[in-house]
């Protein structure tokens, strides 16, 4: 038993060593697709079939590769001697904390609603229509209530801090794919074991914290997984819309102004951005293996 | 005093609808306290519905029961009972040692206590080198011991077990057959014992009960009278022989009943 478990550790490590390697080469692929179209792609654009679809491959609208990542060790201002670089990954840290507090308060309300629908079911038919309808709304049009409902907060001396309204549109994506993918994981358990609980006069509470939300966690964590990105791409455009300063957004959107005299510059907050999502959801992926290390393999999602 | 008192019980389901089932109609059974019964009858006879009604995992449609003396359901409060199920049940995330304690943990005792109990269980059914495994890393006829061992481990005056080894090859099964009736002579439990096979029923029981369908009722009651400690040998034993005719009989009379009835009459 201990050989086999060993040989299945070992092969586990090459398979995550294997997905890393491939991870690196799909981007090399990435890039190399992108230089390919630079050499075959029409300087100007192009139709197909009278559609404009074909973008430009000139410098300006696709930097080369290495020019992007050239640009990350030049300065952010001529002139200045903080390299952009660093000011990406200042910029990168803030959003990642206002996204890691989006997805803290998203995951709680997801969870917190999917409990109550898991435990009245009149409760799944009265509040599920609304999160579906709440995110049909753009958030570009929540972003400036959210600012002035929570500037006129004031709760005992405390005031709505500027990033809290980035923090909450954040929450306002993350909480959906948690509240749908836990309401699902909370009804999985099998008939057969909710009667086991039943026969030994367990309370609902019980039967949630010792069967229905461990059988959950493998249907909560990919949904943890679509929140943490969600919150990112939240935190991301609340920025933007907001004109919160200090983060990965903002960012984008002051480089974005200078893409015709520096069109490398945007690229190295959109790359900081991505690097952000990645990294939400790779610490998502840690809580997933710690929680599910002694789960059978089949189970795992 | 008698374990299981079952007056004139009957199980309707979707009650007053057109598609309305009578899951089981006038049963009357006293089940006696140390006793091993059994249920036996083809599928839609109510044998699952009877134990789990016993069980108090569904409300009577009409009639008495009476469980160690007080009503079904304060019996199932009490945790007066275990039970185990086809299927092994067991958690997943739960250690084989930690899927034994978990009524103990519903029960509130504290952990040492718990612990002390889980050990006394794996001893009992012979896994204690498995405590920290999970169920998965265990054979089928392992998670079965387990799903055993939790049912007992509350110490219950009464099991209740729907097919336990019914998922289990030939083999495996004797092998069960024979623990479970070592591990119930050792505590005196009361066995409510619900199979598809008539040897096992036989093997097992001091008395099977032969159910039939639609609607579901007892035909008959077939006392199996084998002398002495039941062991591999029983089954070579001619009382147990007669036995599986008694009940094969019995069961042919419940098909017969259903199909052409009288034939054996010509």
């Amino acid at each position: 038993m201990t050989t086999v478990m060993t040989t299945k550790k070992t092969s586990e490590t090459a398979r995550r060593i294997r997905r890393v390697v491939l991870f690196v080469v799909s981007l090399l692929f990435v890039a190399a697709a992108w230089e390919l179209y630079k050499v075959v792609g029409p300087e100007a654009g192009g139709k197909i079939f009278g559609w404009k679809l074909l973008p430009r491959s000139n410098n300006n609208a696709m930097p080369h590769v290495w020019d992007m990542l050239m640009r990350y060790n030049r300065p952010e201002l001529r002139g200045s001697d903080r390299k952009i670089w660093s000011v990406v990954l200042a910029g990168a840290w803030f959003s990642f904390r206002l996204a890691l507090v989006g997805f803290a308060i998203g995951s709680a309300l997801g969870l917190g609603l999917s409990i109550l629908m898991a435990r009245f079911k009149f409760a799944e038919r009265g509040i599920l229509p609304y999160l579906v309808l709440s995110q049909t709304v753009p958030l570009i049009a929540l972003a400036p209530l959210v600012v002035s409902w929570g500037g006129k907060l004031s709760i005992a001396g405390w005031t709505w801090p500027r990033w809290m309204s980035a923090a909450v549109l954040g929450a306002f994506l993350a909480f959906f794919p948690v509240a749908v993918g836990a309401l699902k994981g909370l009804t999985s358990a099998p008939s057969a074991s909710l009667e086991l609980m039943d026969s030994y006069a367990a309370s609902w509470w019980q039967t949630l914290r010792k069967l229905r939300f461990p059988a959950a966690i493998p249907f909560i964590v990919p949904s943890l997984k679509l929140a943490a990105s969600a919150s990112v791409i939240g935190v991301v455009v609340a920025e933007i819309s907001t004109g919160l300063k200090g983060g990965i957004g903002r960012l984008i959107i002051e480089y974005a102004r200078e893409a015709t005299g520096d069109p490398a510059k945007v690229f190295t907050a959109v790359f900081g951005a991505a690097a952000l999502g990645l990294a939400m959801s790779g610490f998502v992926t840690l809580a997933d293996m710690y929680m599910m290390r002694n789960r059978p393999k089949e189970a795992s999602a | 005093m008698s374990a299981v008192e079952i007056t004139n019980i009957s199980k309707a389901f979707n009650l007053g609808s057109s598609n309305q089932v009578d899951a089981l109609t006038d049963i009357n059974l006293s089940i006696a306290s140390g006793e091993f019964v059994s249920l036996i009858g083809p599928s839609g006879c109510g044998k699952s519905t009877l134990l789990r009604l016993i069980a108090n995992l569904i409300e009577p449609t009409s009639g008495e029961l009476v469980v160690n003396g007080k009503s079904a359901k304060q019996a199932r409060l009490d945790q007066d009972y275990g039970m185990a199920f086809q299927q092994s049940g067991l958690f997943e995330w739960r250690t084989v040692e930690k899927n034994i304690e978990l009524p103990l943990e519903l029960k509130g005792w504290d952990k040492a206590k718990r612990q002390a109990r889980a050990t006394e269980m794996l001893e009992l059914v012979k896994l204690s080198d498995f405590a920290n495994h999970y169920p998965w890393q265990l054979s089928g006829g392992m998670q079965q011991r387990v799903a055993i061992a939790r049912a007992l481990a509350v110490h219950p005056s009464l099991l209740l077990m729907d097919e336990p080894f019914g998922a289990l090859d030939e083999m495996t099964r004797e092998h069960m057959q024979s623990e479970l009736l070592s591990i119930c002579r050792a505590s005196g439990t009361t066995v409510v014992f619900v199979t598809h096979s008539i040897p096992e029923a036989v093997y097992l029981s001091n008395r099977v009960v032969v159910m039939s369908p639609r609607p579901g009722r007892v035909t008959e009651i077939v006392d199996v009278s084998i002398e002495g400690e039941r062991n591999d040998a029983t089954r070579d034993n001619s009382a147990f022989f007669k036995g599986i005719t008694s009940v094969r009989e019995a069961l042919r009379g419940v098909e017969m009943s259903d199909h052409v009835r009288g034939i054996e009459d010509r």
